[in-house]
């Protein structure tokens, strides 16, 4: 059974062939990242995953539903959400606000004019435990322009888990940190793996080896291999286009 | 650890206390032109109210949901035209002026806004511009109110049967209530569940839609809110006046609609309405000086900005953390 199914995506830009033929299956639960060197179009693919960009052909399909159309507030609705590659927040509300509001999305009407928000203890607590599991929980109450690097990309994912994803799009979620930090943030990925499904986008090889089901591997737009990753590992093809001869296995 | 303004909920924001003293003040003006014996103060006091109103309007929309409405002063149109012409049909309660203006100026807003949200920035300030510009090309052209020159109003409305409005202290104070009323109904808005998302749809449009919240919704009923409250504006100011014509809608109006929030300060409703105070009062002040006044004005808003980009309010707290820090 596959949660989510990308049949056939094609994507240009003028003459450039950004996303070409791309078919793959995510399975509930699981973790499939998508590998390839710069420039290989990994993240105008979750971009048409995730609604911000429309395919020219092919199609999205979730659950058995066709949402190739649909926007991406729809998505996030139906179970879809994702991180940016560059970070993405509100600066100026709480890192608790920022959390809050995601809660908010998926939880009653936000055409509700006059109860103040503030004082809502619902939205706080979710926005609280989702805080907790990006290890963020000490920061709530700063304000989100004052977080670190690494604690930025903390926060995008627990604005992503706060949507209640049943899939999750994690555009290079390590990208800029290292060493410590990439470690923490690994880990804090595998206890979260399962609980939903994860399409991973990420150039940290060690992250992608350490963590993922299955690897897909884009080159000039198009998936070159699928499979576990031991496959990819040995895959001869991979080992040339992208991993070069020296990668350690 | 630094803390923001917002987690404090329990302790009332400087801003709303600026906001209570500056209506107390007014609420002593008709003390004040008992003592100087000065009958046009009244009458001054309800129009600055009446575009401290309308400025406040506009700061929900352009403050907080980045929505810079260059044709605001249609709807001061609506609410004036809509007394003149109830009026001339002998309905001349306040309520019902005010509620069919808001009615108006909702349908307005419904279909302008959302044709204007389809674009962003400099270009939606240019729609905004070119559907006020309609608006007031069709009062100009409704030569059974007088087309370009107006129409002087029989009589003021009437509250609940009354002519109490005929007196101008009775009037001040209807203003007066108005604004409290609108300035509570506003800051329950911003601080409302639908205030954040509107917040969130000026800090960062993407972010909003990447957790399911497209912004369009959100923005249009703002947009339509700031309308309505902008049209009870009009309302006083054809009261004020007994008097109403296109000129309440010119685009002049609308960009002094503008300059009030942003001399004041953007995006906390008490800078809107500290800046139609200053802005009509300098108004009054420099025209008595010089014919020429407009000069001057501009000079102040320069200076203004150069020197204050945050306006009244964000010197204010520029000053109070200034001040703070020295005691420390």
């Amino acid at each position: 059974m596959t949660l989510l199914s990308v049949r056939n995506l094609c994507k240009n830009y003028g003459a450039l062939e950004v996303t070409k033929d791309v078919s793959l299956d995510v399975a509930p639960g699981e973790l499939h990242a998508i590998i390839g060197p710069n420039g290989a179009g990994k993240t105008t693919l979750i971009g048409q995953l995730s609604g911000q960009t429309a395919p020219d052909s092919g199609s999205v399909w979730l659950e058995g539903r066709d949402i190739t159309r649909a926007s991406m507030a729809q998505r996030v609705h139906l179970g879809l959400a994702r991180s940016f590659q560059i970070t993405s927040i509100l600066p100026r509300f709480t890192v608790l606000e920022n959390v809050a509001l995601a809660v908010q999305a998926r939880s009653g009407s936000s055409f509700r004019f006059f109860a103040p928000v503030v004082g809502e203890r619902a939205l706080n607590d979710a926005a609280m435990d989702a805080l907790a599991e990006a290890g963020l929980e000490e920061r709530a109450r700063v304000r989100a322009s004052a977080l670190s690097h690494g604690e930025h990309r903390r926060l995008e994912l627990a604005i992503a888990l706060a949507t209640e994803p049943r899939v999750l799009l994690l555009d290079e979620p390590l990208a800029g940190t290292g060493g410590e930090e990439a470690e923490a943030f690994i880990q804090r990925l595998r206890s979260l793996k399962g609980r939903f499904a994860t399409v991973l986008i990420e150039h940290d090889m060690e992250a992608v080896f350490a963590l993922a089901d299955r690897i897909s591997v884009l080159v000039y737009g198009q998936i070159i291999a699928s499979g576990t990753p031991d496959m990819i590992r040995n895959d001869p093809k991979v080992r040339t286009a992208y991993l070069g001869d020296e990668e350690a296995a | 650890m630094s803390m923001t303004a917002t987690d404090t909920p329990r302790r009332m924001p400087a801003r709303i206390w600026l906001a209570l003293a500056i209506f107390a003040a007014f609420a002593a003006l008709p003390l004040f032109a008992l003592a100087t014996g000065d009958p046009f103060l009244l009458l001054i006091g309800t129009r600055i109210l009446a575009y401290a109103i309308a400025a406040m309007a506009l700061d929900l929309i352009l403050g907080y949901g980045a929505m810079v409405s260059f044709g605001h002063a249609a709807y001061l149109g609506f609410g004036a035209y809509a007394v003149a012409i109830l009026n001339s049909y002998g309905v001349t309660d306040l309520v019902l002026h005010i509620l069919v203006a808001a009615a108006v100026s909702a349908i307005f807003a419904l279909i302008t806004g959302a044709i204007s949200l389809r674009t962003r920035g400099v270009y939606f300030i240019m729609i905004t511009l070119a559907f006020g510009q309609m608006a007031y090309f069709f009062f100009v052209s409704l030569s059974a109110y007088g087309g370009d020159d107006g129409t002087p109003l029989q009589s003021r409305s009437t509250l609940f049967g009354t002519d109490a409005l005929e007196n101008d202290l009775v009037m001040f104070y209807v203003a007066l209530a108005l604004l409290v009323a609108l300035f509570a109904v506003a800051t329950r808005i911003v601080g409302s569940r639908f205030g954040r998302v509107l917040i969130g749809t000026r800090e960062n449009p993407v972010r909003m839609e990447a957790i399911g919240l497209a912004p369009f919704r959100y923005q249009l009923t703002a947009f339509v809110i700031s309308g309505c409250m902008t049209s009870v504006a009009g309302v006083m100011l054809a009261n004020q006046a007994e008097f109403v014509s296109p000129s309440f809608m010119n685009w002049h109006r609308s960009g002094e609609l503008i300059v009030m929030v942003v001399l004041g300060g953007v995006g906390n409703l008490t800078g809107a309405i500290g800046g139609a105070v200053v802005a009509l009062l300098l108004e009054d002040w420099l025209a008595v000086l010089t014919q020429h006044w407009k000069l001057l004005f501009g000079v102040f808003l320069i200076l203004m900005v150069l020197y204050s980009p945050h306006g009244i309010t964000g010197a204010l707290e520029r000053l109070t953390l200034r001040l703070k820090r020295g005691r420390k």
